[in-house]
């Protein structure tokens, strides 16, 4: 009985062994390959790129097949194996105004410079299921237009011209803080809460970005912008003494627009929020856009009531790779600590006992 | 990238990260029970299953060293044989399970019944750092509490409990103080094991990995457990010995037998355990 109730390491394999099994399923079925999850389950790869933070589409596939399409659970594979990569330095900072478009759209302009490109998008689909898709079909190629020969200028860029948004912050020089070699802080700077927020739990930020707007801190949102297309990185090599490109790699901007009344010193103007994630992740930027304006409350003189203003709230429980860890840590065995609260209930209701018992007997 | 270029250092991280590491726990023996903030890692296992521990145990791991890992005080519970394969793999150092061999000891919960020797080190798994986190949530206050050792919220907790219970109804992750400055949790160890941490002779080191926090107590250090004058701390204390040993000096877990109510009580130090009942046949 004694040794029944402990966990063994034979236990242990097999259930492993049983893992791998179900996790390959009917073996009549055909097995699923890394290319089928990349191309087919793009957006999937695409958050767990994300929230993984590692920009590798072959391993992201890897790890949603081998965590059986949770996502969380490839999530925690990659960034598993993101901490054990060396690390050479920070890239040059992202020219997004030099995107190739796939996707771009502004809610706050009815037309603007560069257009409104639509793109592959759910939007406007009919949430219809369709049985064509229930067997393999063919797709006819979609029509395409040539891309613009102009520039396609940010929204943000078009206002600020007039000086009706704040000016994006100077570039500094200053060494950004990195999440991942250093502690997170309080108070947190906004470099270091859109890193916490770039890797954050899509769901977390979209609730948050969605209490926001019912009220809980509200920030008056317009999506100024979204655009999804492919960025060239660029990395500054001290061997050669300039900027060597690293390859293009898809990403998704979204800026949001937000209304402020002014301080003393500033006048009123339009402020930001800014989100940006791994390939199309559209929700995920969106939202991260709305928290993070949400967050600069404090920096604004804003009252600070609601959840989504308070940083070490929303900083410290934004990790899906922490919280999932730390809710299924009580699947571990907790008897020693259980036997002690168990000793101390006894004791209470003994001690509750010994003095209700006397009082009964003399209303008696 | 693919597969076969995925190469791992010894005890699985990187030397640089190791450094990082050692200075926390360089800093956190010199300010006993103050708790270091470090740039904490993700691990192969999730946060709240030992992390911290586990990247503790890897920066002060060398090939010569001999690991035992318990949780619950168990060799054989599964997040021990997990841990203990885990570094049997990336490191290929020797593991035991009988606490005089180990030069490293990994808990989880617990502290040993034999008493710890010089040069020994006692790694705990530490899921929350902050003995304040449930009187004070917010670590801007807390670290300034810490910071001006205002504690007298924590003493408050302990008299209401005596005010409602008549006794402090604390049963595990009891706070302790650390050379009259820092409180500090003790891990949620039962408060059984608080007068072991007082005066080792083994070095104790706390890491938690997902609050980014490692705390020490060096050796033969003052760790008191949080009292009153008039009530003092009270060691746990159990009716009957092990039926399985028969010793009355460790913490005993319960295990039912069977649907009618029947237990048994048993060390949860299967080490101790084993040994006192070779003792015994000898």
């Amino acid at each position: 009985m004694y040794v029944a109730v402990k966990g063994g390491e034979r236990a242990i394999e097999n259930a492993h062994a049983l893992l791998a099994q179900a996790r390959r399923g009917d073996p009549d079925v055909p097995e699923l390959s890394l290319d089928q999850i990349a191309e087919q389950l793009k957006l999937g790869v695409d958050r767990v790129m994300n929230e993984g933070s590692l920009y590798d589409r072959s391993l992201a596939a890897l790890a949603i097949k081998q965590a059986r399409g949770d996502f969380i659970e490839a999530i925690f594979l990659l960034r598993a194996f993101r901490t054990t990569l060396p690390r050479f330095g920070s890239s040059e900072p992202l020219d997004t105004s030099k995107m190739d478009i796939r996707r771009r759209i502004s809610a706050t302009f009815k037309d603007l410079p560069g257009g409104q490109v639509l793109g592959p998008t759910f939007d406007y689909t009919h949430r219809l299921l369709d049985p064509s898709l229930m067997q393999p079909q063919a797709v006819a190629a979609a029509p395409r237009a040539p891309a613009p020969e102009t520039p396609t200028p940010r929204v943000t860029d078009l206002l600020g011209a007039e000086d009706l948004v704040e000016n994006s912050p100077p570039d500094d020089d200053k060494t950004t803080a990195d999440l991942t070699r250093d502690p997170l802080t309080f108070p947190a700077e906004r470099p270091l809460r859109l890193q916490n927020l770039a890797r954050a739990d899509e769901g977390f930020l979209l609730s948050l970005a969605y209490s926001t707007q019912r009220g809980y801190g509200r920030t008056h949102p317009f999506a100024g912008e979204i655009r999804f297309g492919e960025v060239e990185v660029e990395f500054f090599a001290e061997d050669v003494g300039f900027a060597v490109p690293l390859g293009r790699i898809e990403f998704t901007e979204c800026q949001t627009i937000n209304q402020f009344k002014g301080t003393a010193s500033e006048p009123p103007r339009f402020t930001r929020g800014y989100g940006l994630s791994f390939g199309q992740c559209e929700r995920k930027a969106l939202s991260m856009a709305l928290v993070d304006r949400a967050l600069r409350a404090r920096e604004l003189e804003e009252e600070v009531n609601a959840p989504a203003q308070d940083e070490e709230f929303v900083l410290s429980h934004s990790d899906n790779v922490q919280a999932t860890g730390f809710v299924e840590h009580l699947k571990l065995p907790h008897h020693v600590d259980f036997q002690a609260e168990l000793g101390l209930v006894r004791r209470l209701r003994a001690d509750f006992a010994a003095t209700t018992k006397p009082k009964r007997e003399a209303a008696e | 990238m693919s597969a076969a270029d995925l190469a791992y250092n010894f005890a699985y991280i990187d030397e640089q990260t190791k450094r990082m590491i050692r200075r926390a726990i360089l800093k956190a023996i010199a300010i006993p029970g103050y708790q270091v903030p470090f740039a904490s890692r993700e691990m192969p296992m999730p946060y709240g299953w030992g992390t911290g521990g586990i990247q503790v145990t890897a920066a002060i791991l060398g090939p010569q060293d001999v690991l035992k890992v318990i949780d619950q005080g168990a060799d054989d519970t599964t997040n021990a044989v997990s841990i203990r394969k885990f570094f049997a793999k990336t490191a290929g150092v020797r593991t035991t399970t009988h606490t005089n061999e180990a030069t490293i000891i990994q808990t989880r919960h617990r502290v040993p019944e034999q008493p710890l020797q010089d040069g020994q080190i006692l790694v705990y798994q530490v899921p929350i750092p902050e003995p304040l986190r449930w009187l004070e949530p917010r670590e801007t206050e807390t670290r300034r509490m810490h910071a001006l050792a205002e504690y007298g919220v924590m003493h408050v907790k302990l008299y209401e409990d005596i005010a409602r219970h008549g006794h402090i109804a604390t049963s595990y992750a009891y706070p302790v103080q650390v050379e009259n400055r820092y409180v500090m949790d003790p891990s949620p160890t039962p408060k059984f094991d608080n007068p072991k941490m007082n005066d080792c002779a083994a070095l104790q080191l706390f890491g938690a990995g997902r609050e980014k926090r490692i705390y020490a107590v060096p050796p033969h250090t003052k760790v008191t457990s949080l009292d009153f004058d008039d009530h003092p701390f009270e060691p746990t204390r159990f009716d009957a010995p092990c039926a399985l040993c028969g010793s009355r000096a460790g913490f005993l877990d319960e295990i039912i037998t069977d649907d009618r109510g029947s237990r048994m009580f048993v060390c949860s130090d299967t080490d101790f355990c084993d040994t006192n009942r070779r003792a015994a046949r000898a």
